[in-house]
Order: structure tokens, then C-alpha cells, then sequence
């Protein structure tokens, strides 16, 4: 589903992010990626997104090589992906029903269509009754959930998550990675950057290691 | 994946070849033609919404755009009415025939008559030399001036008017040739130069209106530009995770040229409120004048075509400026 080839990442500045890494995310599987910060994990996250392109090397996501995908074809690309950032990026102007709503939109369902998809996610999640509230009135992990929601909605492929449990103590972080380990018991394929390895390392999953933007050490 | 997550793919698209894996990302192809027009609707219909939210930075912004647009549209209604004035005042064109001082007031009668059965002339005149005393001393003001002379100096005169198709300048003098070439008649005189005139002050409105017209039209386009890329930096957030969760340019363009077209269409109301105003206020001195200058004239609006020409020339600079912003500032946005 995804794989490195020798990917450098090196900004404008000349910081270096990811060094000559090469690894591969079959699919169907789930992967933690985990380093201190400043280690590369955003970074790799961004290249999967194309919200950066690597300097060197190759990054493929579904056999689709991102170094050659034109601009136009980059929403469809994230359309595949779902994510969950740490700081959620949910929108304060409107519902929750409507946020999670969002990427259905975007993707063109129908109306009625929408409103099953955004209510199963949101049951997946545990926030039915929360629907029609302004995410502003929830709690840190209410809204981190949210942001899940939205991420699987539209029945992603893959879904990435970006310090999913970093606001979060440790019962709700649990239950997060909980729900992120249902989420691969059906057949999508996740990474979740975390570096709460003692969480981790609780659960079976394969486990990237970055260090100074090289991959130090593959678990299992 | 599981299979039964898969949405029905019935009249799904075969761009793309088929690949192993669950595409349960794209809803059908159907489902999408009309969910992108209801999202045409739904954006007109939010990006309204936003406008009116805030009716008194709307009405501010409307106002600004319909002044400048009311501007050159009242100039170009003066111009029509101008245009008209001198269409009407050709068409009264006429030639006056001074008639040597020896011939009689008959033998002037007599060419008269002479001259009605020319083709080319529609209507004549005659002012014998006491006619064009009484006239000049009523209307020219020399009344007193007149008295202090001991005889008529006034000659007597044939007003020839023209047909029609001999109203034009060139045929005209060619006819005052004619005319003048007959025994008896001392001077034939034909005040073109000051129709001329009128024309030529008339293109030259016309041109400046063009100018002035195009310049404000490129300040709406600014105004417009302008307002929309602070719409542009307030929405920034929204943008960034619409363009994260997969939304097209076209996408997120939307509300954006859905708020220029509203703003062009509401200045477009507004600014032929204020040319209606305009002419109202105008149109009673411009009564006043006609009444003193007797003349059939009617002052002329905008009528429906200049209406809806002055509506449509609004929505599409509404629209080009909300273009122009977003193609400026939306590509400066993008998640990093």
C-alpha cells in the first residue's frame, strides 16, 4: 500500500528531514511510527499526503508513484486517505454532523447517503447524540474523535494519524488506538505516528523507528 | 476490504483500469453529476447567506461598485439623449434663400410657387422683407436696434426644407447649389457646421465614456478582486482542511465566484437604482428646456436593453474580479 524507495526529504532550508529511507506498508496491515520529535515522522506523513514531495527517491501509495502525480490528481489521492492530525482540524463555523460530512461532500455522495455513512462513523466513534453540537463545546478527546471520524467516513483505504492520542490521558489514548486496531481488523491499512511507545508497545503491530530522518529500527 | 461496504457502481466510470482492492471511495457517476449541482445550489445559496450576515460591509462594498458603474451608465444615457437631440435637429434641417433686394414681394411669391414643384424640397416658406423685420425684432432681441435705422435692411427669405434623403449634409449643399444658381435668389445659406459639431462633441463624449467606462470597470474588477481575497484569508482554515480531505480547486473556488457573481449582480440593481434616481432628478430641468426650446424631444432611460446589458456587464465583472482573486491567492494556500 505504501512504499519508500530511497527517499530523501531535504527543505529549502537545507534540514534535512528523511534520509535515504526505504520501507514498505503491505496492505491490510497496521504500523507504528515512533521517534523522538524533530525525528521525521510528520515529514513522512506529509510525503504519503503530498503535502510535500521527497527531494530523492520514490514514495508509491497504492502502486501510484507521487513523484510523477500531476497537481490535479493530488485530491483524489487524499480522497484514499484518511487522516487524523493532532491538532484534529476540525471547523468551528459549523456541526459536528457537518464536519465529518466533509469529505463525503467533497467526494460527491447524495444526500441521504451522507447522512448514514456520517452516522455510522460517528457511532463507530461513540458521538452519535454529539451530532448536531459545535465541536467548540467538546472536550480534547471528544474532538480528537471527531477527527477520526471524518478520517473514516469515507471508507478510506488507508488512514494515517499524526500523534492521534497526544492531547489525550492514558484511558482515552487507549481507546483511540483501540478503535484505530478495529479499523485494521477490517481490512484498511493504518499508520499512526505515536511516541507513546509504552502504548505501543502493548499492542502487536510492526513498529518504524526514525531517528535523525533515518529508519533505526523495524519491530515486530 | 469487505465487499458488502461497496457502493452500487452502476454507470461507474472505466477511465481508470481496474485495480485489485476495494474503490469505495467514489460514489457513482450519476450520484456525483447531481451532487456537484446541488453543490452549485448549496454554495450560491451559503455564499448569500455570508453576504447578507454582514448587510452593512455588503451594503458598503455593493454601493462602491454601483456608484462606479452608475457613473459611465448615466454619461451613456446623456449620450443617447444627446445623439437623439441631433438626429432631430438634422432632420429639420433647412436652407434659407436670401432673395435679391430688386425682386417684388409677388415675383418672390411666384418663385415660391416655382420652387414647390421641385422634387427634393418637402416644405417652403416665404418671408417677405416686413415678415423678416417683425421676426428678427420678436425673437433676435435687436428690436430697438432695428428702430434707429430708417428702412428695412432685412432681405426677404425662402425656407426651404428639404425631403428627407436631401437632409444630408453633402446632398444638401448640393441642392443649396442648385438652388442658388436660380435668377433672383442673392444667397443660399445652410448652417451645417453646427450640426457637425454637435456630432463630433458627440463622439467625443462617446469615446471619453468609452475610457471612462473601461477605467472604472477595472476599479469594480479591483474592489471586487480585493474583497474577495480578504474572504479568501478569513476562510483560510476551512481551505486548508477542504483541501486535505480531498478537495478539488474547483471545489473550493466555489462559494468564492458564487459571492462575486452576488456582489456584481447586487451592485448591478443597485447602480440602475441610482441611474433611474439620476434620471428622474435630471428629467425635470431637462423638461424645462425642451418647453423653452419647443421642440418635440423626449428625454430617453436607460429602457430594457440598456437594463439588462448594464445588469449582465455587472455580474460578469463581479465574477471575473472573484476569478482573478482566486486564482491570485487560492494556489498560495495549500497545507504543509
Amino acid at each position: 500500500m505504501i512504499r519508500f524507495d530511497n527517499v530523501s526529504m531535504r527543505y529549502p532550508s537545507g534540514y534535512e528531514a528523511l534520509s535515504r529511507l526505504s520501507f514498505e506498508l503491505p496492505r491490510g496491515e497496521m504500523a507504528f511510527l515512533t521517534g523522538h520529535s524533530g525525528a521525521g515522522k510528520s515529514t513522512l506523513l506529509k510525503l504519503i499526503m503530498l503535502m510535500e514531495r521527497s527531494s530523492q527517491g520514490q514514495v508509491f501509495v497504492d502502486e501510484q508513484n507521487l513523484n510523477r502525480m500531476p497537481a490535479a490528481q493530488i485530491p483524489f489521492l487524499r480522497r484514499k486517505i484518511g487522516v487524523v492530525f493532532q491538532n484534529h482540524q476540525l471547523l468551528f463555523d459549523r456541526t459536528v454532523f457537518d464536519n465529518v460530512a466533509l469529505p463525503l461532500q467533497i467526494s460527491g455522495y447524495e444526500h441521504d447517503n451522507i447522512g448514514r455513512r456520517v452516522r455510522a462513523a460517528l457511532d463507530k466513534v461513540g458521538l452519535l447524540k454529539k451530532e448536531k453540537l459545535n465541536p467548540i463545546v467538546l472536550s480534547t478527546g471528544e474532538q480528537q474523535r471527531i477527527g477520526l471520524a471524518r478520517a473514516i467516513v469515507n471508507k478510506p483505504q488507508l488512514l494515517l494519524a499524526d500523534e492521534p492520542t497526544g492531547n489525550l490521558d492514558p484511558e482515552l489514548s487507549a481507546e483511540v488506538m483501540g478503535l484505530f486496531h478495529q479499523f485494521n481488523q477490517v481490512g484498511v491499512t493504518v499508520l499512526v505516528a505515536s511516541h507513546d511507545l509504552e502504548l505501543i508497545s502493548g499492542m502487536r503491530h510492526r513498529c518504524l523507528t526514525l531517528d535523525q530522518g533515518r529508519l533505526s529500527n523495524v519491530r515486530y | 476490504m469487505s465487499a458488502t461496504r461497496r457502493p452500487a457502481r452502476q454507470g461507474a466510470s472505466s477511465q481508470q483500469p481496474p485495480r485489485q482492492g476495494a474503490r469505495s471511495q467514489q460514489p457513482p457517476r450519476q450520484a456525483r453529476r447531481r451532487s456537484y449541482l446541488r453543490h452549485h445550489l448549496q454554495m450560491a445559496r451559503v455564499s448569500l447567506r455570508r453576504l447578507l450576515i454582514t448587510p452593512l460591509a455588503t451594503l458598503m462594498t455593493l454601493a462602491v461598485i454601483a456608484i462606479a458603474l452608475s457613473l459611465p451608465a448615466v454619461l451613456y444615457v446623456g449620450l443617447q439623449n444627446v445623439d437623439q437631440l441631433s438626429e432631430h435637429w438634422q432632420g429639420s434641417t433647412q436652407i434659407s434663400l436670401f432673395l435679391a433686394d430688386q425682386l417684388s414681394e409677388e415675383e418672390g411669391r411666384d418663385l415660391a410657387v416655382q420652387l414647390q414643384a421641385n422634387s427634393q424640397i418637402a416644405q417652403l416658406n416665404y418671408l417677405s422683407k416686413q415678415q423678416s423685420l417683425a421676426d428678427f425684432q420678436q425673437y433676435g432681441g435687436f428690436g430697438r436696434a432695428l428702430d434707429q435705422l430708417n428702412y428695412n435692411p432685412l432681405p426677404a427669405v425662402i425656407l426651404v426644407m428639404p425631403t428627407p434623403e436631401y437632409a444630408q449634409s453633402e446632398s444638401l449643399l448640393a441642392l443649396s447649389q442648385q438652388l442658388l444658381s436660380i435668377d433672383g435668389v442673392d444667397d443660399a445659406l445652410v448652417d451645417l457646421a453646427w450640426v457637425q459639431r454637435l456630432q463630433a462633441m458627440a463622439e467625443f463624449g462617446q469615446r471619453s465614456v468609452l475610457v471612462l467606462g473601461s477605467l472604472l470597470a477595472l476599479g469594480v474588477l479591483l474592489v471586487v478582486g480585493n474583497t474577495i481575497r480578504l474572504e479568501i484569508q478569513h476562510r483560510r482554515e476551512e481551505i486548508l482542511v477542504v483541501k486535505l480531505v480531498g478537495g478539488t480547486d474547483g471545489f473550493v473556488r466555489r462559494p468564492f465566484l458564487y459571492t462575486g457573481f452576488w456582489y456584481g449582480l447586487g451592485a448591478g440593481l443597485l447602480a440602475w437604482v441610482l441611474v433611474q434616481l439620476s434620471l428622474w432628478y435630471l428629467g425635470s430641468v431637462v423638461d424645462r428646456l425642451i418647453e423653452l426650446y419647443q421642440s418635440g424631444f423626449q428625454l430617453q432611460g436607460l429602457g430594457v436593453g440598456g437594463s439588462a446589458v448594464l445588469l449582465l456587464l455587472a455580474m460578469l465583472l463581479g465574477s471575473s474580479g472573484a476569478w482573478l482573486a482566486v486564482l491570485r491567492h487560492l494556489k498560495a494556500i495549500e497545507p504543509h
